[in-house]
């Protein structure tokens, strides 16, 4: 059996972000792997050195020729391979699940691992889309995980709470924090890295149309009050705070 | 029809069905509003989803007596093939999310994910959506004989009745076998308001001290507010509080109508949670936080000092 690891390449989160005509512009802006997927990646070497079957780990990327470099991350973290679908065109998550589906048959793929949460887009469906088109399960929110065989057991978050499972491969799997700490690339393993496969597949061959158009955005710059209180006499700032909250903001009865 | 599947959890309709009812009220996209209750023993959450909208389909089945991706999303895709829903929408809670995608595929539909706002433009619907750590807001649109929406909680006010309630109907589901087994659950539970359902919510960050102090000033300042409590990610590291207290990148998004934060730096990752909160009060010892940038109102001064005298004047 196969793991498919997914990387996005995204602002670091501290960057700035800025718009230009009408859309987000990541020229110049700092990148790197989106921390959700880190935890996939961490999370398909621990099952492999746990124990379990693992053949081969390959890690896929969909986008920007920027997308490389969080390839060449999880392959100095220790996957064996990469593919990177290139593609400058932008695809809402439920259209790139085409291309993960597609390559999960094509590579004999058994369990895959996506982040829970893009950092830059904020979906969450690219888990659940590529299960569907797929037809298999999802667990998703995902911070405990074990493979016994063909049997993957663990721990997610849902609504209101937290849920004990077990499944059956193949399925599909969102990573987030808590779930492990991800290692560091050391330096012999990122030269090691560069002799690894990283294979380019032509986006045009995944047959993408996207579904979603991006019409407008904007950074959002909302005005607050500030209204600074001195803290130096509590009583008198307590007092003036609560008056603020019932009497100008009303927020309080 | 605008198809909606309905939220509820303990026996009740939950605020998110109402926001999304005034979703698609606001939509501009015609045909009745339609309600989906899928669950089980859930005629007392029919007849409140009967007061707000046009109909209401009822799945009361066994099998459907716990939340489940896959059988969801079968059941809100049968439903919206044979009612022709042109519009699905669905709640953006952690569940939503985790189906809607789900009903997407099955429909061959385009996806708008966790949208603030709706509204039909020419045959397109569009929404607009919080990206880049909520910095941004994009406004994104599709087409399509059919489009599946997941609506952000807190975005739409609760709908009001309108007029007289609607009908309702029993529907026949197919529904396939859940795959994913439970052999677990822990509920987190709370006498307090949830987080995404709470007009005001009280946030400790590492400021408060420790676990001791959080439960005296934070819980004790939420108490006397009616308020729920959230938690930053260094207290939820520390091992504190409950990951489900966490807001931010990695934990709840909110937007109460005041966000009253104690001790907490204000990180990127955390604003994207709490930053569209109505109201952001901040209090932190530090004059140069930058929580303070953000914050309408804010006290520089010692939580140790400063929240026992809120405490206190909230109580008069
Ligand atoms: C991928 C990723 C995801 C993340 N997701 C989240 C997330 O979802 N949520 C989140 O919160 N963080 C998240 N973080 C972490 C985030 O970057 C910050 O580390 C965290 O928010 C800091 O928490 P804090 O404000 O409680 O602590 P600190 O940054 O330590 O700040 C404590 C504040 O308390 C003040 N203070 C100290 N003593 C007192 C006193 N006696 N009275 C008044 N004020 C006092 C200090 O001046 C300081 O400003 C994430 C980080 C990463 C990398």
């Amino acid at each position: 059996m196969n793991i498919l690891t997914l990387v996005r390449q995204v602002p670091d989160a501290e960057a700035r972000v800025k718009i230009s005509q009408q859309a987000v512009d990541l020229d110049g802006t700092t990148l790197v792997v989106d921390g959700m997927d880190e935890y996939g990646v961490e999370e398909a070497l621990r099952l492999r050195e746990s124990g379990a079957s693992v053949e081969q780990i390959i890690a896929l990327a969909i986008g920007p020729k920027r997308n490389e470099d969080a390839l060449r991350t999880a392959l100095a973290m220790g996957v064996d391979r990469a593919i990177h679908v290139e593609t400058d065109e932008q695809f809402d998550a439920v259209t790139l699940s085409k291309v993960v589906a597609q390559v999960a048959h094509a590579e004999n793929v058994g369990l895959i691992l996506v982040g829970g949460q893009e950092a830059d887009w904020d979906s969450q469906a690219l888990g659940a889309a590529s299960a569907e088109r797929l037809g298999w399960p999802q667990l998703t929110w995902t911070n405990e995980l074990k493979l016994d065989g063909e049997t993957l057991s663990g721990r997610h978050d849902v609504d209101d709470g937290n849920e004990s499972f077990r499944v059956t491969l193949p399925a599909v799997v969102t990573t987030q924090q808590g779930l492990n700490e991800p290692r560091y690339p050391t330096l012999p393993n990122i030269m090691k890295a560069k002799k690894k496969e990283l294979r380019k597949d032509d986006a045009a061959s995944y047959g993408l149309q996207a579904r979603v158009r991006t019409v407008g955005a904007e950074i959002q710059t909302r005005a607050r009050r500030n209204t600074m209180i001195d803290g130096k006499d509590p009583q008198a700032a307590a007092a003036q705070l609560l008056e603020l909250l019932r009497n100008e903001a009303k927020v309080l009865a | 029809m605008i198809l909606i599947v309905a939220e509820h959890a303990a026996g009740k309709l939950g605020k998110a069905t109402l926001e999304m009812v005034t979703a698609a009220r606001e939509s501009g996209r015609e045909g009745p509003i339609t309600v989906l209750v899928l669950g089980q023993n859930v005629s007392a959450i029919a007849t409140e989803a009967a007061a707000v909208a046009d109909q209401v389909l009822v799945a009361d089945l066994p099998q459907l007596a716990t939340y489940n991706a896959e059988t969801w999303a079968a059941a809100a895709t049968q439903i919206a093939q044979e009612g022709e829903a042109h519009t699905v929408i669905i709640g953006g809670s952690r569940s939503g999310r985790e189906y809607a995608p789900r009903v997407a595929v099955k429909l061959d539909a385009p996806y708008l994910e966790d949208v603030t706002s709706l509204k039909a433009s020419g045959a397109a619907l569009q929404g607009q959506r919080y990206t880049y750590l909520a910095r941004v807001t994009e406004t994104v649109e599709a087409e399509g004989p059919v489009v599946v929406v997941t609506v952000k909680p807190g975005s739409f006010a609760a709908a009001a009745p309108a007029g007289a309630a609607g009908e309702q109907y029993d529907v026949e589901l197919t529904l396939p076998a859940p795959r994913v087994e439970v052999t677990g659950k822990s509920v987190e539970k709370s006498s307090r308001v949830a987080l995404t359902e709470a007009d005001v919510i009280v946030t400790g960050g590492r400021g408060v001290g420790s676990p001791e102090n959080f439960s005296k000033y934070v819980e004790g300042l939420a108490d006397a507010l009616g308020a729920g409590v959230g938690a930053t990610r260094a207290v939820v590291d520390a091992g504190w509080r409950p990951y489900a207290e966490q807001v931010g990148q990695t934990g709840k998004t909110v937007q109460p109508g005041a966000y009253i934060a104690l001790g907490v730096s204000g990180a990127v990752q955390h604003l994207s949670g709490m930053g569209k909160s109505k109201n952001i009060i901040a209090i932190n010892k530090d004059a140069e936080a930058p929580i303070f940038k953000v914050a309408d109102y804010g006290i520089v001064g010692d939580i140790n000092e400063i929240v026992p005298a809120l405490i206190e004047a909230s109580k008069r």
